[in-house]
């Protein structure tokens, strides 16, 4: 186990520096990003850009500004250069506002999506499952984006029901706070719950015809005990390791435009402003804040997979 | 000694894509208190679902159940799976081939046994582990009190059908239905688990069923004998009346085909000719007609199962008895 | 002789670490098996799960590649040659499967299946690669109109026919059946062990007949090998094995299968191994079989017994050999 957790980490360490390394470059290549340009104004003449070249040390070969920029990252003093304020200090403010909107959807749509997978496996077929199944379609289909607009036009602008976004820290009000974030935990939250209660159903299904069940009805316990305890038990295996990969997507970058068009301060929020103005430092960090965290639950769902099935935990088939 | 479980024309029908798949078709028989009743037959002559739908396991859809199965005075054919509690477990149990398939793979071993005996009987936790440590010794399992926390895929394919065994006779019921318990084991570890249930029955008056292909896994253990072909009965009778008087050809003809161990190589193996019919539509009479090689004018008639020759020997097939006679003792003398 | 296999070995070896992957076990399938096979003969060879059988049929065909040792088939040396080298020679040996579901490719119609082997080593062509098919077919007992069905119409038992004609088609001198009849009804399997019978003396062929029902590997076979965990332990004649076995492992192995006649089965002195078979990664120092053995002794826990000739022309690898 210690090596397989040692082997990972490792694995892990070699991802985030090949993923830096291609976002590095890809930012050097592309056109129009020529940031001292950017920063010296519009009006500039070569030698002023050519100062702030220097004073940027953006003259310096491609190699000896990737490990300046990495290093400033590590101790937290990398500045924007269209802002010139501190990157990792910005980032770091951003995070209660995106931790809150992923737990709190994740928390959402995990419960939603386990009743509604548990509920249309075991009515399979009939009435209940259709419009769970229609209902899993509609929630799939539909862009982030659209459903926020909407949410936010009928249900806070038209009835004002819901405040128009904006995150009001938890250390503030808890009440507030929860108000604030209903709709875009809603909003983030249904896309999963269509996909994730399909896979649990599916896998359900799957699970009631093995033999374990079988033999679980042939003991004699009730159907509810074998329902929950045999069938679904088994069935959220898979269902909990795809949770760790996409609750890592959600934190790393996934939740920008839920943030975007609830205008919530977060991590998200500030790389849309990056991208758009294609400023290195921020899109950098971001990109390195997003990849740590997708690599990060990558590596606990795997851990996770061996806990929770003793096969893979414990080696197949070593005769006691 | 009086029968403990009655069973009466049972039939199991699916409704597939392509017609309906008469799987079990009128199967009867009794079952006495502390019997060992084999059921033989070759793949699709219906013994397996036979035995499951005798606890209300055959849940398909598609499925068709009807008939009777009476146990104990009561009818427990088509009971629900909540009114079937008290008898699946407590007063019939059952095991299955794959051990490996048949045990949740994510439960400790004596988890699995603790979590029956808890769903039947007011115990506690400590005291249901203790029982569950017992019957693993009684089962032959060393170092039970250590391996009871093991999961399933860490024990032997033979240790994991005792512990099958161990789980099916927490509360001690009066019938096991066993399919196929050995079919998945080395000869060697089958005759380990045979001994083990052999001594079972004797030891508590323990009544099985076991399902089988192989007929010598019956001669060593079985006290009555059904032979089922392409979804019914064909020949019901004791143990020695099965292997020194058959009377149906079908079964004449599986005795004739063994390869056997003890004896030198003959010239031929006797064969059966064609392959088992069609369960969407079998033949309208005697279904094992198109590969008998005794097949008259009769056989279109489909035979009722009956005694013909007086005793407790039913058959299925229209032949005269001394034919049967006959025939029967020649396949015997045939192999000394 | 057709057939000379000397201390053949297949370990496979079980990797694990950090970041490179280094051996930290060996699985040791097969490990140094000897035996010969002549002209027309069948030899079977039995054992449980584990015992290396399956793998040795691999190994001989060179289907896997042997760790070590020798295989001579016909005087030529099969093992450490190049793919090309092996060509020719793979004609003469064929091989039957055990599961008729799995070894017949479902895509294909059975007319290309059997005719595969014919068009790839240019022994036929187009009209009179059909015409030969289709004798095949009708000699394993199907009909010609067979020709252009796919597998999954026929019956398991159908379905080794047609593996038996695709194995048949070079007229090889070497059929490896690796356990033909295991996964088929019974009454079906006297139907398949009969064609196997008729065609060896038809065809000329020898057999190498793997199986783990003793009944069946009796009737079929001249010689018996009786495997335990990748070595040989017996090699004798088919009667004198069931007669007179000498290794305890022959036995007792013979004392499980139970026979399908109850006073014969009730007669017979039962004997009953403990505990199961031990795993072929970390096999028992000394006799293999000692941790089971009812008659082992300190002699058994560090010495390996050599394949002996106890009797004549009946070899066994045990310290206390009975019957002799």
């Amino acid at each position: 186990m210690a090596r397989f957790v040692a082997r990972r980490l490792l694995g892990m360490t070699a991802v985030l520096f090949a993923i830096s390394v291609i976002v590095f470059l890809i930012f050097n290549v592309i056109p129009n990003s020529d940031p001292a340009a950017r920063i010296a104004g519009k009006n500039a003449d070569p030698a002023l850009i050519a100062r702030v070249n220097a004073d940027l040390g953006l003259d310096k070969p491609l190699p000896v500004q990737y490990l300046t920029m990495m290093k400033q990252i590590f101790t937290g003093q990398l500045t924007s250069y269209a802002k010139d304020r501190n990157v990792v200090q910005q980032i770091w403010e951003g995070v209660p506002a995106t931790f809150s909107l992923c737990i709190g959807a994740a928390v959402l749509w995990m419960s939603l999506a386990i009743l509604f997978g548990y509920l249309s496996a075991v009515h399979a077929g009939r009435f209940a499952d259709r419009a769970l199944t229609i209902l899993s379609l509609v929630g799939i289909s539909m862009p982030v984006f659209w459903l926020a607009a909407m949410l936010l036009y009928f249900l806070s602008f038209k009835v004002e029901l819901f405040p128009t976004g904006s995150y009001v820290p938890l250390t503030e009000s808890p009440g507030d706070w929860a108000y604030h974030l209903i709709l875009p935990w809603f909003t983030l939250a249904v896309l999963f719950v269509g996909i994730y209660s399909r896979v649990l159903r599916s896998n359900m299904l799957d699970a009631m015809n093995e033999d374990y069940v079988r033999t679980a009805r042939a003991k004699g316990l009730s159907e509810r005990q074998v329902r929950i305890r045999h069938v679904l038990r088994n069935s959220m295996i898979p269902v909990i390791t795809l949770f760790g990969l996409d609750f890592g997507m959600v934190v790393g970058g996934g939740a920008i435009l839920t943030e975007t068009v609830y205008n919530l301060d977060g991590v998200g929020l500030y790389a849309g402003e990056a991208i758009r103005s294609l400023d290195l430092p921020p899109l950098m960090a971001v990109v390195m804040f997003g990849a740590f965290f997708i690599v990060f639950f990558n590596t606990i769902v795997d851990i996770l997979y061996a806990v929770l099935d003793p096969r893979i935990r414990l080696g197949e088939a070593a005769p006691a | 000694m009086s029968a403990i479980m009655t069973v009466e024309d049972l039939r199991v029908s699916f409704a597939t894509e392509d017609g309906v798949v008469k799987a079990v078709d009128g199967v009867s028989f009794e079952l006495a208190a502390g019997e060992v009743l084999a059921i033989v037959g070759e793949s699709g002559c219906g013994k397996s679902v036979t035995a499951q739908t005798l606890t209300g396991l055959t849940r398909a859809s598609n499925a068709r159940i009807t008939g009777s199965v009476n146990y104990r005075g009561r009818e427990i054919n088509g009971l629900t799976d909540n009114q079937l509690r008290d008898v699946r477990g407590e007063q019939i149990a059952m095991v299955f081939q794959d051990p490996m398939c048949a045990l949740n793979p994510v439960y400790r071993v004596g988890d699995q046994i603790t979590e029956m005996i808890r769903a039947h009987r007011d115990v506690s936790k400590k005291e249901a582990k203790a029982k569950a440590i017992e019957l693993l010794r009684s089962v032959g399992i060393p170092n039970a009190d250590r391996r009871v926390r093991l999961y399933p895929h860490e024990f032997s394919g033979g240790m994991r059908q005792r512990v099958m065994i161990a789980m099916a006779l927490a509360l001690e019921p009066d019938v096991l239905i066993a399919d196929e318990p050995t079919t998945a084991l080395d000869v060697t570890i089958q005759a380990q688990i045979l001994q083990l249930i052999d001594r079972l029955n004797r030891e508590r008056d323990l009544a099985v069923i076991i399902i089988t292909h192989d007929l010598g896994v019956v001669a060593e253990i079985a006290d009555r004998v059904l032979v089922m072909y392409a979804g019914q009965v064909v020949e019901d009778a004791t143990l020695d009346e099965i292997f020194y008087e058959p009377k149906h050809p079908y079964t004449w003809g599986l005795l004739g085909s063994l390869a056997r161990l003890d004896q030198p190589r003959t010239t031929r193996l006797t064969q059966i000719s064609g392959a088992p019919p069609s369960l969407l539509a079998p033949p309208a009479g005697c279904r094992f007609a198109p590969r008998c090689s005794h097949v008259f004018d009769k056989c279109t008639e489909l035979p009722p199962l009956e005694a013909r020759t007086g005793g407790t020997h039913l058959d299925r097939c229209w032949l005269d008895p001394d034919i049967k006679a006959h025939r029967g003792s020649e396949r015997v003398a045939h192999h000394g | 002789m057709l057939l000379e296999v000397t201390d053949l070995v297949k370990h496979f070896p079980i990797r694990s670490g950090v970041v490179v992957d280094r051996e930290v076990a060996r699985v040791r399938a097969v490990d140094g098996v000897s035996f010969t096979l002549r002209e027309g003969e069948t030899l079977g060879l039995v054992g449980e799960s584990g015992c290396g059988k399956s793998t040795l049929c691999r190994a001989i065909l060179q289907l896997t590649t042997p760790t070590s040792g020798s295989v001579r088939f016909a005087g030529q040396e099969l093992v450490g040659r190049s793919r090309r080298e092996l060509r020719p020679m793979r004609r003469q040996m064929q091989m039957i499967f055990q599961d008729p579901f799995a070894s017949l490719n479902p895509r294909k119609r059975v007319g290309q299946i059997i005719g595969d082997p014919l068009e790839l080593h240019g022994l036929a062509r187009g009209s009179e690669l059909k015409r030969r098919v289709q004798d095949l077919l009708d000699r394993v007992g199907l009909q010609a109109e067979h020709y252009n069905r796919f597998p999954h119409e026929f019956s398991g038992g159908q379905r080794q026919r047609i593996g038996i004609a695709r194995a048949l088609a070079l007229r090889p001198k070497l059929i490896v059946a690796d356990e033909p009849v295991s996964a088929l009804d019974v009454s079906v399997q006297a139907q398949i062990i009969n064609l196997l019978e008729d065609v060896q003396e038809e065809f000329g062929l020898s057999y190498l007949f793997v199986a783990h029902d003793l009944g069946v590997v009796r009737h079929v076979s001249d010689r018996i090998a009786v495997m335990y965990l990748g070595k040989i332990v017996e090699d004798s004649g088919a009667d004198e094995l069931y007669d007179k076995p000498i290794h305890p492992y022959t036995n007792a192995l013979l004392s499980a299968v139970p026979i399908p006649d109850p006073r014969q089965n009730s007669a017979r002195e039962r004997l009953v191994l403990e505990g199961d078979v031990p795993s072929p990664i970390d096999p028992p120092p000394g006799c293999r079989f000692h941790t089971r053995c009812p008659w082992s002794t300190e002699v058994c826990t560090s010495d390996e017994p050599a394949l002996l000739d106890h009797r004549p022309k009946h070899l066994a690898a045990c310290h206390h050999p009975q019957n002799v």
